[in-house]
């Protein structure tokens, strides 16, 4: 019950005295913390007029700030009156740079672009520069090269983990209308590794299994096959076609065009290479169906769309077919193989966030 | 072109064929490459230094083929066809003294080869599967291969019918089923005659082939994932080891007990070296960078991005920070420093003795002090 708010020497002078002093020592302590909340009182009682009465702008005592104030509601309501007080400055300049502007007119500065994280994206050295030669061979000859450069047309398989509930089911469906060439397969409970060869042997080039969690898609292993790299992907946001708003009718059978986004470093480029993959190559595009992988902050949106050119500069679009998000956990090179495969990159939380503006796709 | 690979101290051999050499002090990293045509046939697989004085290093590739390269002159020398690239790619190279080369190629092949003529002189059998042979450091005729349900076996060049040292497998599991075995790398001890080895079981074996016993002498089990890379600091007792998930480890080989991690490897390890005389270790990925790593700290020094992915590591014996002359230099007047201050020390020494009866003082009050308030509180 000792009172922490008398100054220090009254604090020896209690402890060397004995008990029978203390309770009197006590009682004057309250008293002088009753003197010392009135004075707190009276304090906050003057800083309260100083704001009502001082001109707005005006500053409070340099040494003061809210957090001191012990009482909770007393506090708060500092606080607040703090932010109210912020924002009106804010608003007020905000204004006056207005006016500033419009009365300069063309010669007004131009507009400071606000800070995003985007905008102050730690630079990767990773970040593949369009002519650089070694990358370029590493990309013309790698695993993909073969449907780079035509010589192979994608056939995917698209199945789940062990019985799939409904939802997984339609998306499994729906992922079969928008990717040309895919078929859809029951798991019978078949082990990935038995079923890479089988694959292999019936000129597959793309396993998808699309795993799933409390009947609902949560993850998505993507293969490459003759040797190719098995991406692990996590998935969420799934929208199926039914629940999307102002959509278009079902995509039809043509061969959509492929849009990648913002696929920059080097682990970037493979995995925008494995979604190219997936789609079959013919640049004279025919059906106005585009599908979007856009990639932000290490996270994949995808989106397919119907579009139709209006004139030269407008465009309309209508969005068809399932969405989702996807992001990267893993990325291992051969075919399937948790266990015994060699990983190209791998996602380490603890190592990788502890810069929120470092990204790695 | 000289005048860059003299400054290199780090050699990386790339899967586009490409030998890389980086510079640390000056930060920069330099490709060099054979011809103007790069192919996936000459992916670099196997790097060793051609002679004890560090001036040639010999490239094993894909198709068979090992160049030699010199470090003075800063090109490729020469090229010679080792074998075909049906049998696989070069899973071991390294060099006798008389300027013989032995190879090993992953379906077991291990060749002796002369300069002159173009049939290897000895050649043996080392099982299937081989996935690394290393020579002994101080015994240049002793070698060992590991591979696939291939165990560790120990030959002696100049007799080459039989290994001179075979392993045994481990003892079957609980449930009385055989354990499957997978060397991935090995290294020779020095000062003993124990070599160790690590698996694609994420195990750690040491095995001594002075004692009677072909089991592991000592067993360490790390990670869930295959080790890949292993390597021997200079101080001894400890084994830096890498596995497919980009986890590096220092054990402890006298307990077996993990001493420390090093961060910040994303991709598999494919190639781990430690340097001979500073307690530094490289490694080099899939994830296409070089990093070097202080064995004391366990914290990252050095971050090299090369464009492609690396499959073997190779340090020279000489100062990392390239800075020998330099440090040389910046040694003698340090020490003159250190013999100033020594004076001044000695010199304070002499003023010191007499506040030491103050403290004494100080402890005599403060007991008393403390006698008196127990006094009072009784």
């Amino acid at each position: 019950m000792d009172i922490t708010e008398v100054p220090v020497s009254q604090d020896i002078t209690g402890k060397k005295k004995k008990k029978n002093k203390k309770p009197k020592k006590k009682s004057v302590n309250q008293e002088g913390n009753g003197e010392g909340s009135g004075v707190l009182k009276t304090e906050q009682k003057m800083e309260k007029s100083e704001p009502a009465g001082a001109a707005a702008g005006a500053a409070f005592p340099p040494t003061f700030s809210v957090s001191e104030i012990k009482n909770k509601q007393r506090r708060h309501l500092m606080f607040m009156k703090l932010k109210q007080e912020k924002r009106k400055q804010k608003m007020q300049l905000k204004k006056k740079k207005k006016k500033e502007r419009e009365a300069l007119g063309d010669k007004a500065p131009p507009k400071e672009v606000p800070k995003t994280i985007e905008n102050q994206r730690v630079y990767d050295e990773t970040t593949v520069d369009p002519e650089d030669e070694e990358v370029a061979f590493d990309e013309g000859t790698d695993e993909f090269s073969a449907y780079f450069n035509g010589l192979t047309n994608p056939k995917v398989l698209i199945t789940t983990s062990d019985r799939p509930r409904g939802r997984t089911v339609r998306f499994c469906e729906q992922l079969a209308t928008v990717i040309p060439n895919a078929h859809v397969y029951y798991r019978r409970g078949l082990a990935l590794k038995r079923v890479v060869p089988q694959c292999i042997s019936r000129n597959f080039t793309y396993l998808l299994v699309i795993n799933e969690d409390r009947k609902v898609p949560n993850g998505m292993v993507l293969c490459h096959l003759p040797d190719g790299p098995t991406a692990h992907f996590k998935v969420s946001s799934v929208k199926l076609r039914k629940e999307m708003k102002r959509r278009g009718k079902d995509p039809t059978e043509h061969s959509p065009e492929v849009i990648l986004n913002n696929f920059t470093t080097r682990l970037g480029h493979s995995i925008g290479r494995l979604f190219a993959a997936l789609f079959p190559q013919d640049p004279q595009f025919v059906g106005r169906q585009v599908a979007t992988f856009h990639n932000q902050r290490d996270f994949i949106f995808f989106r397919f769309h119907r579009y139709i050119f209006k004139n030269e500069k407008k465009v309309g679009i209508q969005e068809l077919g399932p969405r989702f998000t996807l992001k990267l956990r893993s990325l291992q090179k051969g075919t399937f193989d948790s266990k015994y495969g060699e990983y190209e990159w791998v996602l380490k939380r603890h190592d990788m966030d502890s810069c929120r503006r470092k990204f790695q796709l | 072109m000289g005048d860059t690979s003299r400054l290199c101290s780090v050699w990386l051999g790339s899967e586009t064929g490409i030998l890389k050499g980086v510079s640390l002090s000056r930060k920069q990293a330099f490709n060099f490459c054979n011809t103007s045509h790069l192919s996936r046939d000459q992916e670099v697989r196997a790097l060793c230094w051609g002679d004890p004085a560090e001036s040639e290093l010999l490239v094993g590739s894909v198709d068979g083929t090992v160049k030699t390269f010199s470090t003075e002159k800063g090109a490729f020398t020469e090229t010679r066809r080792y074998g075909e690239p049906a049998e696989g790619c070069f899973t071991g190279l390294a060099v006798l003294s008389g300027s013989a080369l032995v190879t090993c190629v992953e379906c077991g092949t291990l060749r002796v080869w002369r300069e002159d003529s173009s049939e290897a002189v000895t050649e043996l059998d080392a099982g299937k599967n081989v996935c690394r042979m290393r020579q002994s450091p101080v015994h240049r005729h002793k070698v060992a291969t590991g591979g696939k349900e291939n165990g560790l076996k120990i030959w002696d060049l100049e007799r080459p019918e039989k290994p001179l040292f075979t392993a045994k497998n481990l003892r079957d599991d609980w449930l009385d089923l055989r354990r499957p075995q997978w060397v991935r790398d090995m290294a020779f001890i020095p000062d003993s005659e124990k070599v160790v080895t690590c698996t694609g079981y994420h195990q750690v074996h040491v095995f001594d082939p002075s004692s009677p016993q072909r089991r592991p002498v000592l067993e360490v089990e790390y990670g869930e994932h295959p080790l890949t890379a292993l390597s021997l600091p200079a101080a001894g007792n400890a084994v830096v080891v890498g596995n497919t998930h980009g986890q590096i480890a220092v054990l402890d080989l006298r307990k077996g007990l993990v001493r420390g991690c090093l961060k910040g490897l994303v991709g598999g390890v494919r190639g781990l070296q430690c340097h001979p005389s500073q307690p530094v270790v490289a490694s080099c990925g899939l994830d296409r960078f070089l990093r070097i790593h202080g064995l004391e700290d366990r914290k990252l020094q050095h971050k090299v991005y090369l464009k492609s992915r690396l499959n073997c590591v190779l340090l020279a014996s000489r100062d990392l920070e390239d800075g020998g002359g330099a440090a040389g230099q910046g040694g003698p007047p340090e020490v003159k420093e250190e013999g100033d201050d020594d004076e001044l020390w000695d010199t304070m020494e002499q003023v010191e003795e007499r506040p030491k009866r103050n403290p004494e003082e100080e402890e005599e009050l403060q007991k008393k002090k403390s006698k008196k308030r127990k006094k009072e509180q009784d």
